[in-house]
């Protein structure tokens, strides 16, 4: 009861009459959790727009007295009920008319989407404890897309799914794991993302989608992982294992070797040795096995060789030598390895010993380029000695030669 | 004939055509004095050797060098890479030219502070001036020719501050870029500059000082008049010893050349940001830090020129020394004020100049 006394009273305070939006001025007086979303509006992207509380909850935002303000016969909806969010936001958010005055660019099919989602589909059915749209974007406080502070920014979409995905409690009726986060921050694209700022890094909605979101079926893995990873996903079509672990019960494509949620760095472990992801399948002496073997000898093969120059050229290159030429050649030795880690995709030894024998003799190339420097770097220092050897003798020479045509006075 | 007659006969065939006798008697008769400061003549040597080092180290670095945009900067690689010692000849070539300046700037001040510069020696001090000035203009000019990042973005800096100069700055900058920006045109210039308008001007100049030393004959110390001073032979006594410090100079000059071979950088790229802590050669450092030191605006007047005007004041006030700095036979005058002056120059630049480098 006390707060609409003072709601009241507030509202005829002298001064009063010279506000613009009575929600907020309001608001901003009560002392319970319905001051909320005036503190948090500020900050909102509807208000920088120039939208108001009135243009989502109607009502009249000019008038002071609450009972007016708030009146249903002025279009005044209060707070939507939970299964009824998104259609409350898709009434503005799914009329190209209105989102062009606005944000001309921004799609106007996130309810279409989001109603095919596991989430929607889920709220149609009755359940209201799925994810709407305050759940990923906040309410009140919402905030675009590319605001860093925005829970749906790259940097936080995968924290902002955690918040239910990882909750044991909520995900229980589902009988969903609730690992998928702590897997993801042990994953190459986490590392990408999060350490490295790398804001085209994947996170979860990459892979699932966000409005219209849904796991992919084990047969679009590949797809999906392809919508990046273009050449991989290419050559795997074309290897022997597409056949094998795309089909309906083949275990998920990329994920048979990669994982899903913790993509970890490859190496030649993967495919070589007791715990190789290979022998899994393929029993050791196998020709499939021996060809993993092989290919794995080869990319370490390859990335030793180019380690070893870089370490020489860097050498040569810290004692001041001039080695930039073999330096740049070594950066295609480098791509060559990264070509033959995108052969092995075909799983066929054949395609891959191409880029290993390209990077094989630039490695050799540079090699000999670094030894030469270092060797020349040596007989310089000798020149040198000798040089600095010839004249102080020659110094010598003169001072003697000085002495006696001056003792001969 | 006997060898003796031989030689005899063959000086006097050349004394006939060129004068050979009076060079020799001129040569018989130079006497050097001896005092505590006989050392500080050997600088003027030093730096006259590295001037021959350069125009020699220069000529060489010319058969493989070429001065345009898309070829300079692999020219200048492929004498470092390919060229049998190129990579000696380019860093002496750049080592020397630090070295001249150093050396130089060495000489001007032992002539300052021994006031070795007054009367009737006051054209010595300016042709010597001017050499200075024009050492630096080498050093500018040869700075851009490798075409690399730092020797890029740091002419583009150097002609900014050269345009703002008042009243000539946009003219001198446009001069000196050859156009609006630093570009194809600049390098042309600066290449015209560094192997031909330089040295045409470098080595009229340096026979002038000569000259006039040898007109005026060694200063000697106000107080230690040239007549109560013992004497060196010039030839071959103190040329000698001129040739051991010349040899130490070269021993020098090998080992930072073989020690610390002159880097080359990256290739220019004008479309690229400028790299972080771009600085110009050390030389430029004192003033470089200070136009970065004052600040914008100065009461009613901008820093950056207010700056230039300081330079162009104190450049003024050096350049006249002879003429204020002028000391009496009985010894009295403005020496003291000029020791002075000289001091304050050499805390400023050196302690501008470090911390130009360092910060």
């Amino acid at each position: 009861m006390r707060a609409p006394a003072i709601l009241f009273l507030l509202c005829f305070l002298p001064g009063s009459a010279a506000a613009v939006d009575s929600c907020v001025t309001c608001h901003a007086a009560i002392d319970d959790s319905a001051k909320g979303p005036a503190a948090l509006i500020k900050n909102d992207v509807h208000v920088a727009h120039g939208l108001s509380c009135a243009d989502c909850h109607g009502g009249d935002r000019t008038s002071e007295d609450p009972e007016l303000a708030m009146n249903k016969a002025k279009g005044f909806k209060g707070k939507p009920a939970r299964a009824a969010i998104p259609k409350f936001c898709a009434t503005c958010h799914s009329s190209p008319d209105y989102m062009r005055k606005y944000a001309p660019r921004q799609r106007v099919d996130q309810w279409d989407l989001y109603q095919t989602s596991v989430h929607g589909k889920r709220l149609a059915a009755g359940d209201a404890a799925v994810a709407t749209c305050i759940d990923c974007h906040s309410v009140h406080d919402i905030r675009a897309v590319k605001d860093s502070a925005a829970p749906v920014h790259p940097l936080h979409v995968a924290e902002t799914c955690s918040h239910c995905h990882s909750d044991a409690q909520k995900m229980a009726p589902y009988k969903i794991p609730t690992n998928q986060f702590e897997e993801y921050k042990t994953s190459v694209h986490w590392e990408a993302l999060a350490k490295r700022g790398d804001l085209s890094a994947p996170s979860c909605a990459s892979c699932h989608g966000n409005h219209g979101a849904k796991p992919p079926q084990v047969e679009s893995v590949a797809a999906v992982c392809g919508s990046c990873h273009v050449l991989f996903e290419q050559l795997y079509e074309k290897s022997v294992h597409h056949a094998v672990f795309s089909g309906a019960g083949g275990g998920g494509g990329c994920m048979v070797c990669h994982s899903n949620h913790a993509v970890h760095y490859p190496s030649t472990a993967m495919l070589a040795g007791p715990k190789s992801v290979c022998s899994g399948c393929h029993d050791a002496g196998t020709a499939p096995a021996g060809a993993a073997t092989q290919m794995a000898g080869w990319l370490d093969g390859l990335d030793t060789a180019l380690k070893q120059s870089e370490t020489v050229l860097s050498r040569a290159e810290k004692s001041g030598m001039e080695v930039s030429e073999a330096q740049v050649r070594l950066i295609d030795g480098r791509e060559n390895l990264v070509k033959a880690r995108l052969a092995l995709h075909s799983m066929k030894p054949a395609e891959m010993q191409m880029p290993v024998d390209a990077g094989m003799a630039i490695a050799k190339a540079t090699q000999r380029a670094g030894d030469f420097a270092l060797r020349e770097k040596d007989t310089r220092r000798i020149g040198l000695a000798v040089s600095v050897l010839l004249i102080g003798i020659a110094i010598l020479a003169i001072r003697l030669l000085l002495r006696r045509m001056e003792s001969n006075k | 004939m006997s060898a003796a007659e031989f030689k005899a006969k063959t000086f006097d065939w050349f004394d006939e055509r060129l004068g050979l006798r009076i060079a020799r008697d001129m040569l018989d008769h130079k006497v050097v004095p001896l005092h505590p400061g006989t050392a500080w003549y050997y600088f003027g040597g030093i730096t006259l050797f590295l001037f021959g080092v350069q125009m020699f180290t220069g000529l060489l670095l010319l058969l493989y060098y070429r001065p345009t945009v898309a070829e300079a900067f692999d020219s200048v690689r492929f004498i470092m890479t390919r060229v049998e010692f190129g990579w000696l000849i380019r860093s002496i070539h750049s080592w020397s030219a630090n070295l001249l300046i150093f050396f130089a700037f060495v000489h001007m001040f032992s002539v300052m502070f021994t006031h070795s510069y007054r009367r009737p020696r006051e054209l010595t001090w300016l042709s010597g001036i001017a050499l200075l000035g024009l050492m630096m203009g080498f050093g500018f000019s040869g700075y851009l020719l490798p075409w690399n990042q730092i020797s890029y973005f740091a002419t583009k800096v150097g002609t900014d501050v050269a345009g703002t100069t008042p009243f000539i700055g946009p003219v001198l900058a446009r001069f000196l870029r050859g156009g609006e920006d630093v570009g194809a045109a600049t390098l042309t210039r600066f290449f015209a500059f560094h192997v031909m308008i330089l040295p045409l001007i470098t080595c009229g100049l340096v026979g002038l000082h000569i000259l006039l030393v040898q007109k005026a004959g060694m200063s000697t110390p106000k107080n230690l008049p040239a007549q109560d001073l013992s004497h060196m032979k010039f030839f071959p006594n103190f040329f000698l010893r001129e040739l051991m410090v010349w040899y130490g100079v070269l021993a020098l000059l090998g080992s930072l050349a073989a020690i610390f071979p002159w880097e080359l950088g990256e290739k220019a790229d004008p479309f690229a940001s400028a790299p972080a802590g771009i600085r110009p050669e050390w030389y430029f450092l004192a003033q470089f830090y200070t136009l970065k030191l004052i600040p914008s605006h100065v009461w009613i007047f901008e820093g950056e020129l207010l700056a230039l005007a300081g330079f162009g004041l104190l450049a003024l006030v050096w350049v006249a020394l002879p003429f204020w700095a002028t000391i009496k036979p009985d010894g009295s005058g403005r020496a003291r004020l000029a020791t002075g002056v000289g001091i304050f120059l050499v805390c400023y630049l050196f302690t501008f100049t470090l911390l130009g480098y360092f910060k």
